[in-house]
This record gives structure tokens, C-alpha cells and sequence, in this order.
């Protein structure tokens, strides 16, 4: 039928089949295989293209110095290794022209091994510096069937970097992964996360944004074998002059399989800017399947803006359940009147409602000094920001 | 003795359409220990009156003047008139997601009281005053006034008064959308905080039911954007008996 909503509903449709096929080119390793991007495609249409320092059109060369501090608990191995060793690359490929240039522009992976059946008693850490210029990074954490082991990222300092950070994750392993974003204000970082989650494995990614021009941080999860859970979590405070994206895919390829998302921003500053792009796939195999996915933005001042995307195909009706929702509030001044008409100054109540914002998410992580250290991260930034 | 002084008070609101008069020209002392009542039809400017002393920003105050024990509270940002001793009871209390009971009441509580109140004594203050106003404990954890039915509200408005001890407390129609359970219940939380002898009270309502539970000393008629009338407590039943229509006629609206 012709008309407007015959219109409507082909928009509907393309967004609705598109969420593995939209991007302007399939996964590739190879940088050469994706056209430098205008800014219009599907996966770059929110994304400053302009402030990405030349990381997604070829002129950035690898002029920069990144300082490494990796601390592991005894029983950890970490290797260097070329791209032809078989554990790079397995947790996914690619998908974007800025991480293919990655992989084109490294010569050789860090792989770092938790050993099958180990217990870590200590988290590993790993600290990214950035000493700047552009730098290129690809990461390997292979944790063994049945170990157990959390992971700290940290990246700090200025530099433009683009990355692949691979987690392969054994049959029955327990991973919790935390990545902090805490650059310089010049900082420019865009990385893919690819999660490959073992039969009966479980993985908890933890993904924290704070610093940064821009920040583009792309987890993807698949699923090795039946039983697998992963819970994705985020939170970022973007600032004045901030562009903060988060773009996440579950792929339920597997049957039995869950997977819980929960991101949460708060926005201060008119030019503050972030995206969160949340894609499910059930794919017809993946009987027996539950997810959720949530997205939850505080707009603390006027002229902040978000785009929350949730997509969600489901190639079966064999499952137990699939849901999301998306919602941005505003802090509104009512509620500031409120706070203050009860005796409480407007940096404190701005606080308390940022605080109590994000407090459920910061006790899902559920490793004491890291949550404590989120908390004081999140205390500095809101006094930074409030002043 | 905390007193409350309004003097020739005229606030306007502005809007697209320019600038309305609400208030024009309220005169009211309110001593430590008394209370008030203030009844008037609605549009009459009451709630104007609350929201002004409290300091919203939605009023700019065109004239007069406001003082608590001498100071200037029209000078005072609305947290420092809160912490002066300013209390309003609103009568739409705002949702505050994510920021829970317990949390919300000790920030205030510390904000007014200008220190943090001992954990354990404080613990012990906010059940007992939950118990004295039958709120259930698990309310503590739920968020401020997210969910809350109008009875809660209203329950916590008063809970909040009754920890905050102010000077003067404004009740805006804490008595609207109540049963009478609920006001019975609300209304001995608000008499509890009388009879400490250290507050002034301004009850502001439309109806003459809560004063069968709230004894005023004193009942003013507001009309037109001030005070018409003013009275003992002989003056409620009056207005029980002849409505406000005698007052509202020929006063511009």
C-alpha cells in the first residue's frame, strides 16, 4: 500500500532485520576491506568522525607510546605472540573500519593465560597509559575450563587509540572483567571487546566511562556451547565536551544460553554526548534462551543528548524470555526544589541523585575493591563536574 | 521566640502571556507555638504563599518582606531557608528516583541539623517516628516518593517534619486527598510537633475538616491574593457554615 505508513513500516522493518547485517561491511581482519567512512553509515551515524585524530581513514600512523603495568597473581602467563597464533582472532573479528585498523596496524598480540582449573585469588590488572599519539593494541585473555578470575583494565593518560580485546572463556570459567575509561579530556579510544563464552561458562563485563574526547567501546558476546551466561554492565558520566558510545551485541548462538545488559549514564554539559546501541540476536538455534537488556540515561543539565537504541531479532519462539527497555529522565528542577526545600545545598542533592543513580549497578559487580574504587571515581567526577 | 514575619508581601508569576500578580499585599506574623490557619478558595493565592516562603524560583517577589527572628529570608537561597528553619510540607511532594527514604531523610537531617546525626540514636529517632505515623519499615528502603500512594506522601511529609524540627512549619494541603484514617494519623504527627511548643504552625487548606484534629489559634480568609479576614478558631466554622462565596464576590480572580 502506498502512503506514509507503508513508509514507516519499511523503516521499521530495515531496522528490525538488520542487526548483524547494517554495518557497511562484513567483519573482516583486514582494514582494506572497509571503506572509509563519511559518517552516514549505519555504524558511524552518531560518532564525531572528525574527532577520532584519523583512526578511521588511514592517515594515523602508529606514532604514539602506550606505558604497560600488568600485575597478575602468580600461575598467570603472558606471552607476545604473532597474528598467526591460533587463539587470536577466535573471539570474533572485526567490524568497524577503526578496529580492522587495529588488527592491520599490529604486528603481534599479548596474550595473557589463566590456567585451566586455576582460582585467582587476586584480580588481574592491567594498566594502559598513554603517552600520547596513536597507538594500536590487540589483547588476548584465555581463561581455562573452570578457572575463575577477575580482570581490571584501566586506561588512563592521552593518546588515539583503537584495539581488539579478546576473552576466551573456558567451559565453565568465571570471568569478571572490568574496564575503566578513565582518560585525559584529549583522549581518543575506540575498541572492540569480543567475549567468547564457553559451554556453562559465565562472564560478567563491567564497562566504565568516564574520561575522554571520545570513547567507543564495542562488547561482543557469542556463546561457545550451551549454558552460557553473561551479564554486561556499564556506566558512564559523560561531560561537557564528552562523546561516550557504547555499542554492545549479545549473539544467543547457542542454545540455553542467557544474557542480562544493563548500561546507565548520567550527562552533564550542553555538548555532553552519548549512544548506546544495544543488538540481541536469537538465532534459530538458540533454543531455551533468556535476556534482558536495559538503558538508563540521567540528563543532569540542558542541551545533553542520547540516543538509546535497543534492537532485539529473534529468529526463534523457543525461549524462555527477551525483553529491553530504554529511558532517559531528566533531573529536573522539581526535584532540586524538593531536596534543597529540605535543607540540602544543590551540589549535594545533585550528588545524591547521581549517587543513588548508579549505586544499584555499582553493588551488581560484586568485588569490594573495585566497587569501591568505581564509587571514588564516581565521587571525583561528580565533584569535578559540579564544582 | 522564633518568629515569622511577613510584611506587604506581592509575588507575581511570569508566563509567555508576561507577568501576574498571585500575592498583593500579605500581612501575617506567626509566633513560635501558634498556629494558624489559612483558608481560602481555590486560586485564591494560598499555595502561592507556601511556595514563596519556601523560596521556589517559579515566584519572583515584587514587594514586602519576609524575616524569621529578624533575618531576611527573601535573601536566603531555598536550602539556606530550610536550614534557617523554613519547613514546607508540599502538597504534590516530587519523585526522586534512585535516591532512597533513609538515605534522603539522614542527608537532610545532617543538611539541617548542621552535623551528621549519631548513626545509632538516628537509627532509632526514624523508626520510632515511622511506628508513631504506622509506616510500614520497608518504606525506608523504597525511593522518595517514587510509587508512593497520596496517603505516603502525605505520611512522609511529616515524617520529614517531625526529624527536621523547624521553626516554622507550612503545611500545604497535607489534608487534600486523604482518608480519614490517614488524616487522623497525619494529623497527631503534625499535633506531636505542636506540642513541643518550638514551632510555629501555617496550615493552609481548603477545607475546614482537618481543624476537627489540628486546633488552630488563629483563622485567616484568603481571597484575591491576601488576607480578607482574620479570626479565632469561631471563624472555621463560619466559613464551614457559609462557604467563601461572601469573600470571593467582586475580587478579581
Amino acid at each position: 500500500m502506498p502512503g506514509a505508513d507503508s513508509a514507516g513500516e519499511a523503516v521499521a522493518a530495515a531496522v528490525e532485520s538488520s542487526v548483524v547485517t547494517r554495518t557497511s561491511a562484513p567483519p573482516s581482519f583486514d582494514v582494506a576491506d572497509f571503506p572509509v567512512p563519511h559518517g552516514r553509515e549505519e555504524e558511524w551515524r552518531f560518532t564525531p568522525l572528525q574527532r577520532l585524530r584519523g583512526l578511521h581513514d588511514g592517515t594515523a600512523a602508529a606514532d604514539g607510546s602506550i606505558k604497560v603495568d600488568l600485575s597478575a597473581p602468580d600461575g598467570v602467563t603472558v606471552e607476545t605472540v604473532g597474528l598467526d597464533d591460533p587463539r587470536v582472532g577466535r573471539a570474533g573479528t572485526p567490524v568497524d573500519r577503526v578496529t580492522a585498523q587495529a588488527f592491520s596496524s599490529v604486528e603481534k598480540a599479548t596474550v595473557v593465560s589463566v590456567p585451566r582449573d586455576a582460582v585467582l585469588a587476586e584480580p588481574v590488572r592491567l594498566g594502559l597509559h598513554g603517552e600520547g599519539g596513536v597507538t594500536y593494541g590487540h589483547t588476548v585473555f584465555d581463561i581455562g575450563a573452570f578457572a575463575e578470575a577477575v580482570l581490571v583494565l584501566d586506561h588512563t593518560g592521552d593518546t588515539a587509540r583503537a584495539a581488539n580485546v579478546e576473552f576466551l572463556v573456558g567451559d565453565g570459567a568465571k570471568l569478571t572483567v572490568v574496564s575503566v575509561q578513565d582518560w585525559d579530556d584529549t583522549a581518543v579510544h575506540v575498541t572492540q571487546h569480543n567475549v567468547l563464552v564457553g559451554r556453562d561458562a559465565s562472564v560478567k563485563s563491567i564497562v566504565v566511562t568516564f574520561g575522554g574526547d571520545v570513547v567507543r567501546v564495542h562488547p561482543r558476546v557469542s556463546y561457545a556451547g550451551p549454558g552460557g551466561e553473561a551479564e554486561l554492565y556499564g556506566l558512564y558520566f559523560t561531560d561537557e565536551g564528552q562523546h561516550h558510545e557504547h555499542r554492545l551485541l549479545v549473539d544467543h548462538n547457542a542454545p540455553n544460553c542467557r544474557s542480562n545488559v544493563a548500561y546507565k549514564g548520567a550527562l552533564q554539559g550542553e555538548t555532553a554526548r552519548a549512544v548506546w546501541i544495544g543488538d540481541v540476536v536469537i538465532r534459530v538455534q538458540a533454543t531455551g534462551t533468556e535476556t534482558y537488556e536495559l538503558n538508563r540515561n540521567l540528563v543532569l543539565t540542558d542541551g545533553a543528548q542520547v540516543h538509546s537504541v535497543p534492537n532485539l531479532e529473534i529468529e526463534t519462539g523457543e525461549i524462555q524470555g527477551a525483553g529491553h527497555a530504554s529511558a532517559t529522565g531528566r533531573f529536573e528542577d522539581e526535584q532540586l526544589f524538593y531536596l534543597m526545600a529540605r535543607g540540602i545545598p544543590a551540589d549535594e542533592a545533585r550528588r545524591l541523585v547521581v549517587r543513588g543513580f548508579f549505586a544499584e549497578l555499582v553493588q551488581q559487580i560484586g568485588v569490594a575493591d573495585v566497587e569501591e574504587r568505581l564509587l571514588a571515581k564516581l565521587e571525583a567526577e561528580l565533584a569535578e563536574s559540579i564544582g | 521566640m522564633a518568629t515569622l514575619e511577613i510584611h506587604d508581601l506581592h509575588v507575581s508569576v511570569e508566563s509567555e502571556s508576561g507577568s501576574t500578580e498571585i500575592l498583593r499585599g500579605v500581612d501575617l506574623t506567626v509566633k513560635q507555638g501558634e498556629t494558624h490557619a489559612i483558608m481560602g478558595p481555590n486560586g485564591s493565592g494560598k499555595s502561592t504563599l507556601a511556595y514563596s516562603l519556601a523560596g521556589h524560583p517559579k515566584y519572583t517577589v515584587t514587594g514586602g518582606t519576609v524575616t524569621l527572628d529578624g533575618e531576611d529570608v527573601l535573601e536566603m537561597s531555598v536550602d539556606e531557608r530550610a536550614r534557617a528553619g523554613v519547613f514546607l510540607a508540599m502538597q504534590y511532594p516530587v519523585e526522586v528516583p534512585g535516591v532512597s527514604v533513609s538515605n534522603f531523610l539522614r542527608t537532610s537531617a545532617t543538611a539541617v541539623r548542621g552535623e551528621a546525626p549519631r548513626l545509632r540514636t538516628w537509627v532509632k529517632e526514624v523508626k520510632e517516628a515511622m511506628e508513631r505515623l504506622e509506616m510500614d519499615p520497608a518504606f525506608a528502603e523504597r525511593n522518595v516518593n517514587e510509587g508512593f500512594s497520596g496517603g505516603e506522601k502525605k505520611r512522609h511529609e511529616i515524617l520529614q517534619l517531625e526529624l527536621l524540627r523547624p521553626k516554622v512549619a507550612i503545611l500545604d494541603e497535607t489534608d487534600s486527598g486523604l482518608d480519614i484514617d490517614a488524616l487522623r494519623i497525619v494529623s497527631s504527627g503534625v499535633n506531636r510537633v505542636r506540642e513541643s511548643g518550638d514551632v510555629g504552625t501555617l496550615l493552609i487548606t481548603h477545607y475546614t475538616r482537618i481543624l476537627r484534629y489540628i486546633k488552630p489559634d488563629h483563622v485567616h480568609v484568603f481571597a484575591g491574593g491576601r488576607i480578607v479576614e482574620s479570626g479565632g478558631a469561631e471563624l472555621a466554622d463560619k466559613l464551614e457554615a457559609e462557604g467563601y462565596e461572601q469573600y470571593t464576590k467582586g475580587v478579581a480572580s
